[in-house]
């Protein structure tokens, strides 16, 4: 058990446990926490892969701000302060089985292809994934089309949330 | 001969190595010990920062400060501590406890973690992460997580409606803050903190004095300090989100305030003045962490310097500073900053400094023409007479009474 | 060392458990975040990929930074829908907001 596969079982665990945590407890402010856990987990799991730019954009855009988000939005929509009664819909039997039915066949499905226990292939250490990165984002023959379309699409996604959520009684009134 | 420290670390190294550990485990202690050493002596000055802070603003105000015990008062922070410590811990009827008494934890962890990359001296540092500068900007997300917490766990609602000012006035300021932080790293083709440091021959506070005014002013507003204290004083919201702490929780709320003042202060003078550059720095490191503490607190002293002169700005006005003003400006900064990195030459350097700084100078001129002809406009358009319901004369209303009773 | 295998298992496990969140929720947020969930095992399937098939070619991380944006602006207009809803109905479960008309 070398030290990267402990590191590996750790962090999976955590992952998983949290993810539980998060689909099962009553209290939402804590199931909150609990996915801000899952998604630092996750982090740690992009830098094991060697993607660190990936990892830390990871943090700044789910815990910095989507996870924020999702706290406030759980704040302002909760009738009384503390939340009772189960939390899950009458099906949910249904939605374990079908859950662990998907489980069991992507894994399946997955152990039958041969690329399914593929090692480690070593990437020269004067290899610079970040720069890469940053150059396949903004070079003609590379990405910089569906970077620029993600940036519209956030465009369109910022000034939807206004107007959706825009209050409409500021104006009603005369 | 000038660096006892890096001498301390291989005595250190070849001792265990003496004792016939291997490799990998003498790596794993030597990185445990230099994490305890960093964390321990940052907290020590963070310490020391609390007699700073009140002697500081003390003579800001014309008065003399803590100076009863100890010479010049320099007992006092001890004292504080004590009194601290010593005080009964209270957990609100109705509190989550769990998460009343991680965030405060988590308000003092990420302060520290940003010590992990600030380069101390050209053989100091944590680590060179390849993505220093957005490292800094993950750890201030994570703070502002620390007083959602905070807030919604003291079951208090003065708590929580400061705590959502609190974060919505951080992550507003995140936005310039995060893209004036990208000149820089232009400059320096390079997002690691060591690599701007070592780019810098010439500081870039010379070369760049807009982007780094932006910092400061993001920084000061991320920090949660006056002019931007809105959202914490006493007389608008009764301490904000830090209302139900007490005692040694209160102490790591206000201890991780100074310390993040202290590390920004750090972090603009890595990025922006030269870091642990200095006359003779490079052949004595020891002297690198020297110039570098002393920039480190001569920003902090800046920071004070603004916290104890300005008035607080209301909550629209900062808003408004943020969306209308700096964010268009750093955009501005960034774009200008980026097209001259192309197009001018690099190596003779005089001409690229010089064509920055004429660039920021010409972008700062033309904002401040900006800025003279709205507040021209916003002058007349609140100084003109406004139609004021003019109340009618009694003798008016007695000829018309009487002619319209005597028809 | 550790194979694709387990990293492919791992983003499976919490794809599942994303999904059963999605189907099992009443509250509105906690859907959502199921749907967060399922994302994030998306890019550590794409990211592992990339390091263990094809390590010199970058589309692996460059469509993680897509997924990135997109699970933002979806979760931005998601939470935006789920509050205006609050305003009207007084509720988010997703039970009681069956019929258009109030």
């Amino acid at each position: 058990m070398t030290a990267i596969q402990a590191i590996f079982l750790v962090t999976s665990v955590v992952i998983l446990g949290s993810a539980l945590m998060v689909v099962t407890t009553r209290n939402l402010v804590h199931a909150a926490l609990w996915l801000v856990v899952a998604l630092f987990g996750v982090a740690v799991i992009f830098v094991v892969l060697n993607a660190g730019f990936l990892a830390i954009a990871q943090v700044v855009i789910y815990i910095g701000a989507i996870a924020i988000l999702m706290i406030f939005a759980i704040m302002l929509t909760q009738r009384v302060a503390q939340d009772s009664g189960p939390q899950t819909n009458p099906n949910w039997v249904w939605a374990f089985l079908v859950a662990a039915a998907l489980f069991g066949g992507l894994t399946w499905l997955l152990s039958a292809w041969s690329g399914f226990t593929t090692p480690l292939p070593e990437i020269s250490s004067r290899a610079d994934p970040l720069r890469q990165l940053g150059q396949a984002l903004v070079s003609p023959n590379a990405y910089v089309l569906p970077f620029e379309v993600a940036s519209v699409l956030l465009v369109a996604a910022l000034i939807g949330a206004i107007m959706i959520a825009w209050d409409r009684k500021v104006d009603k009134g005369d | 001969m000038g660096d006892p420290i890096t001498l301390i670390g291989k005595w250190l190294e070849s001792l265990l190595f003496g004792w016939g550990l291997n490799p990998g485990i003498i790596s794993l202690i030597m990185a445990v010990i230099g994490v305890v050493a960093i964390a321990s002596a940052v907290l020590l000055i963070d310490i020391l920062l609390v007699w700073v802070e009140r002697k500081i603003v003390a003579r800001f105000q014309d008065r003399l400060g803590p100076n009863r015990l100890g010479p010049f008062g320099l007992i006092q922070p001890i004292a504080d501590v004590i009194k601290l410590l010593i005080k009964e811990d209270i957990l609100p009827r109705g509190a989550d406890k769990f998460v009343y008494n991680l965030a405060p934890i988590l308000a003092l962890a990420t302060v520290l973690l940003l010590w992990a990359v600030l380069p101390l001296s050209s053989t100091i540092y944590g680590t060179n992460l390849n993505v220093g500068v957005l490292y800094i900007v993950a750890v201030g997300a994570i703070s502002t997580l620390g007083i959602i917490m905070a807030g919604w766990a003291s079951n208090n609602k003065y708590a929580l409606l400061g705590a959502f000012r609190t974060v919505a006035q951080m992550i507003s300021y995140e936005v310039p803050m995060v893209i004036a932080l990208l000149v820089p790293v232009i400059m320096a083709r390079s997002m690691g903190l060591k690599d701007i440091v070592d780019a810098q021959s010439v500081w870039f506070l010379f070369i760049a004095p807009l982007p780094a005014l932006i910092v400061l002013i993001t920084s000061i507003a991320e920090l949660g300090r006056a002019p931007f204290d809105l959202t914490e004083a006493e007389s608008e919201i009764v301490a904000g989100y830090h209302i139900e702490y007490t005692g040694m929780k209160f102490g790591l709320f206000y201890a991780g305030e100074l310390l993040h003042a202290l590390t920004v202060g750090g972090i603009i003078a890595t990025l922006f003045l030269g870091g642990w550059r200095g006359p003779g720095a490079e052949t004595y490191p020891i002297l690198g962490v020297f110039y570098f503490f002393i920039k480190a607190f001569f920003l902090y002293w800046v920071i004070m310097w603004v916290k104890y002169s300005l008035p607080r700005i209301r909550i629209d006005h900062m808003l408004n500073l943020n969306w209308k003003f700096l964010t268009p400006l750093s955009l501005a900064i960034l774009i200008v900053t980026a097209i001259l990195d192309k197009i001018l030459p690099r190596s003779p350097g005089a001409i690229y400094a010089l064509g920055m700084l004429a660039a920021n100078i010409i972008v700062g001129w033309i904002t401040l023409q900006l800025l003279k002809s709205n507040v021209r406009r916003e002058r007349k358009r609140v100084g003109e007479p406004r139609p004021v319901a003019q109340p009618e004369t009694s003798a008016a209303t007695i000829t018309s009474q009487t002619s319209s009773s005597s028809s | 060392m550790i194979p694709l295998s387990w990293y492919l298992i791992l983003a499976a496990a919490l794809f599942c458990i994303g999904l059963y969140g999605v189907l099992a929720r009443k509250n509105a947020v906690a859907i959502l975040m199921g749907i967060e969930l399922m994302l994030n095992s998306v890019n550590i399937n794409l990211v592992a990929f990339w390091r263990y098939i094809t390590p010199e070619v970058i589309a692996g991380q460059a469509f993680a930074v897509m997924v990135f944006a997109v699970a933002a602006a979806e979760v931005a207009v998601g939470l935006a829908l789920v509050i205006s809803i609050y305003r009207r109905r007084s509720t988010v479960v997703a039970d009681e907001i069956d019929m258009l008309r109030l």
